[in-house]
């Protein structure tokens, strides 16, 4: 995924996503948009759901997400 | 008259909500901070008059995203809605949203209606609506989550009374189960957990159930929960499951009455966080503002500090002018006025630190710091929310270290709280401030100074200490923490100075009654051990006139005796019996003196030092400073504060744990003995070391 991209957060069957996550909006069906790449290429700053989050890109990872063509893959870069 | 009402107030909402603005705006500086009992999360109380004979008890709680804790701070939150039996017991809860994340705050708004609590929903920063394009139906709003609404801005100050009037008539606000997704998480469970727990609420039971572990019940109920049938239902799941349903229930009563023109958002905030989170300029400008900081500190306080140095000096003078002489008098002059200064010397430096703190909180820089440095910070072992801490230690490490509190893991907020002492805090500013002042000279180069650059050095060699001293514990603590982050980054906003004005006073004023209390206190036990003394002491004057070759000039005969009895009284000898482990650094019994004291804190120093010379000198309206430049070093006849020695003072006084407050403060954090009493020995034995060394090289 590059800066400026957006995807949409696929449904979350293993129960992978943090709890904390889902409660900031950050849940299935939501739109995540990567704004910035903190240097060293960690943490992300992404909006989803009208909310700005900085996140590890290790909790990111456990975000799936389809890239609006129709990509299926992880929120990795 | 008729006993005047009290209505209960809790004020709850999301972080950077403007929350706090209310507060202040409602109480005005009616307010209290203090400690919940057994943690140190900070209590906010404060009473405002809403009406005639009515009065408001507003408790502001930390902020939350959500009623399920992660955090210290969070617990609280959590354990104020689930305790009915205690005093705090809110009436009605005031949950605080921000306009533009109104669906995020409604999160936490259908968690609190569940509770069975009157809540009433204010959306604050009502004037960024027409800019950010958005448009709410709020009596709509109000019918639909079946509670009141009410528009304000604390920025402009709009809308202050109406959240006045409602909490009046908070019994008005409808109260019952809300959203009603418990069916819907698990039609199997959730009937059989309210039959399991039927005198309480369902959605009180299913809290309790989850989260019993983070919180304080009382012992009977706590068994009940305990004893409640699971039916091998997965707990997380269903937590997962509300959630999504909770925002489905949302965002069903958004689409009716809250619109947004996303055109209209983002212009500024794009530009800025391009700018500020840049990998070159973010670092290039995050590196400016620190810089400014540190100078400002040095070049601004000067001129008030030097004035109460004097001012100080001056009334002491003039109160032993107009008292008759006596030990009481003496207790006044020599203890207890330069203890009262070495206080107030303080608040300048201390003022416009937290100042700087408080408007880059404020305006959402902060959190633009920890994106940027949560990736180098993880290296030395700690997390992009250690940045907060870190510079809030160049304040004071008290408050630094319970700043610690919001990050998750366990791992990086040891490592965070161990090595903040490190950063240069204020009480070490006087030291240095002195220090410098004496071994360094006035040059200039541009508009920086010489000694402002060595204050800098000072700081940024603290920081090296945190960082590399984070490293090794990084590589040394063998702990396994899951290590969570997610940080919101707010939009940026301009600083309410009311906000920064109170935070600066109140942070300003815990300091000075806090520590002030222990610096006063050792102050005058100082003055006492410095001033008494076994029979040495008492027969000085006879001794040094038996022994003095100056017998017939009384000036300088007089100022022997008052270095012998100095010699002899009880401080003087615990001084002079470590002075063989001190000599090496170039100190004397003197300097052993202050090193001795200043492990109470570090700012005891300059006013042990003080206390000594003006004990032994004769003429009292010498300031501090004057008395330490005219300090003679027997051995070389030269100086006493020359380069060598004052370098080495300083370089102990970067190292070394010298604050009992902060070490309560880790005890507390960490809960644990085994934290602070290493952190005390690791610190010091390093200082030492280092102090050794930096005599070796500048001598």
């Amino acid at each position: 995924m590059a800066i400026g991209e957006q995807g949409i957060i696929q449904q979350d069957v293993h129960g992978k996503i943090p709890l904390k996550l889902l409660e900031m909006g950050c849940f299935p069906g939501a739109t995540v948009e990567l704004i910035q790449i903190a240097p060293f290429k960690d943490p992300l700053y992404i909006r989803v759901n009208g909310s700005h989050l900085a996140i590890r890109k290790e909790t990111a990872e456990l975000v799936e997400i389809e890239i609006s063509e129709n990509l299926c893959e992880t929120l990795k870069l | 008259m008729r006993d005047a009402e009290i209505i209960r107030v809790a004020l709850v909402g999301n972080p950077n909500t403007g929350k706090s603005s209310l507060f202040n705006e409602l109480t005005g500086l009616k307010q209290k901070v203090s400690n919940y009992p057994g943690v140190t999360v900070e209590r906010r109380i404060g009473t405002a008059k809403i009406a005639k004979d009515v009065t408001a008890i507003i408790s502001d709680l930390p902020g939350t995203y959500s009623i399920n804790p992660t955090s210290l701070d969070e617990n609280i939150v959590l354990q104020t809605f689930l305790n009915t039996e205690v005093e705090d017991y809110p009436d009605v809860v005031v949950l605080v949203a921000d306009v533009e994340n109104l669906k995020r705050n409604l999160f936490l708004f259908t968690q609190i209606k569940d509770l069975e609590i009157p809540v009433i929903l204010i959306i604050n920063m009502a004037d960024q609506m027409k800019k950010r394009g958005i448009c709410i139906d709020i009596d709509q709003l109000a019918q639909e989550l079946n509670s009141q609404v009410i528009l304000i801005s604390t920025k402009k100050n709009q809308g202050i009374d109406r959240v006045k009037t409602a909490i009046q008539k908070y019994k008005e606000v409808p109260v019952g189960p809300f959203t009603k997704i418990a069916s819907r998480i698990d039609p199997d469970f959730f009937p059989s957990l309210n039959k399991q727990l039927a005198d309480i609420p369902l959605y009180k039971s299913w809290l309790l159930l989850t989260q019993h572990q983070h919180i304080q019940i009382e012992p009977a109920l706590k068994k009940r929960i305990e004893k409640v049938d699971l039916k091998g239902h997965n707990l997380a799941k269903m937590q997962n499951r509300e959630t999504i349903l909770r925002y489905q229930f949302i965002n069903n009563i958004l689409k009716k009455t809250y619109s947004v023109d996303t055109d209209a958002a983002t212009g500024l905030r794009f530009k800025l966080d391009k700018i500020l989170t840049h990998k070159v300029y973010g670092y290039v400008i995050f590196a400016a503002i620190l810089l400014m900081i540190f100078q400002s500190i040095f070049d601004w306080a000067t001129v008030p500090m030097d004035f109460i140095d004097g001012s100080f000096a001056t009334m002491s003078s003039w109160v032993k002018s107009q008292l008759p002489p006596g030990v009481f008098t003496e207790l006044i002059t020599e203890g207890i006025i330069p203890g009262i200064g070495g206080i107030i010397i303080f608040i300048p430096q201390i003022a416009i630190l937290f100042t700087f703190v408080a408007v880059l909180e404020e305006t959402g820089y902060m959190s633009r710091v920890v994106f940027l440095m949560d990736k180098i910070m993880r290296r030395f072992g700690m997390s992009g929310k250690s940045v907060v801490p870190l510079i809030s230690g160049t304040a004071c490490a008290i408050p630094a270290i319970m700043a610690a509190r919001n990050i998750n893991g366990w791992k990086e907020r040891l490592i965070t709280i161990l090595v903040t002492p490190f950063t240069t805090c204020s009480a070490r500013l006087p030291v240095y401030a002195i220090l410098i002042a004496l071994v360094i000279p006035q040059t200039r180069y541009g508009i920086f100074s010489l000694q402002g650059l060595t204050l800098m050095g000072l700081y940024l060699l603290g920081f090296a200490a945190a960082l590399t001293s984070g490293y090794v514990l990084h590589k040394i603590l063998n702990i396994k923490t899951s290590s969570f982050f997610v940080v919101e980054l707010p939009n940026y906003k301009l600083p309410i100075l009311k906000n920064v004005g109170i935070t600066v006073y109140e942070k300003t004023k815990a300091f000075v009654f806090g520590a002030g209390k222990i610096i006063l206190a050792l102050s005058i036990v100082l003055w006492f051990l410095a001033t008494h003394g076994p029979s040495d002491f008492k027969n000085a004057e006879r001794i040094v006139t038996e022994q003095s070759v100056n017998k017939d000039n009384e000036q300088l005969l007089n100022q022997e005796i008052e270095a012998y009895k100095l010699e002899n009284s009880y401080i003087g000898i615990a001084g002079k019996s470590i002075e063989p482990a001190i000599k090496p650094l170039g100190y004397d019994w003197k300097i052993g003196i202050a090193l001795l004291t200043s492990f109470a804190a570090r700012e005891v120093f300059v006013s042990t030092l003080a206390t000594i010379y003006s004990v032994e000198d004769d003429e009292e309206t010498n300031t501090i400073k004057q008395r330490m430049a005219a300090e003679i070093n027997p051995d070389t006849g030269k100086g006493r504060f020359n380069l060598p020695v004052g370098m080495s003072l300083m370089i102990f006084y970067a190292f070394a744990m010298q604050c009992m407050s902060t070490l309560a403060i880790v005890k507390k954090e960490t809960n644990s003995w085994k934290w602070p009493i290493l952190q005390f020995v690791g610190m010091t034995v390093f200082a030492y070391v280092a102090a050794l060394i930096t005599y070796q090289i500048f001598s």
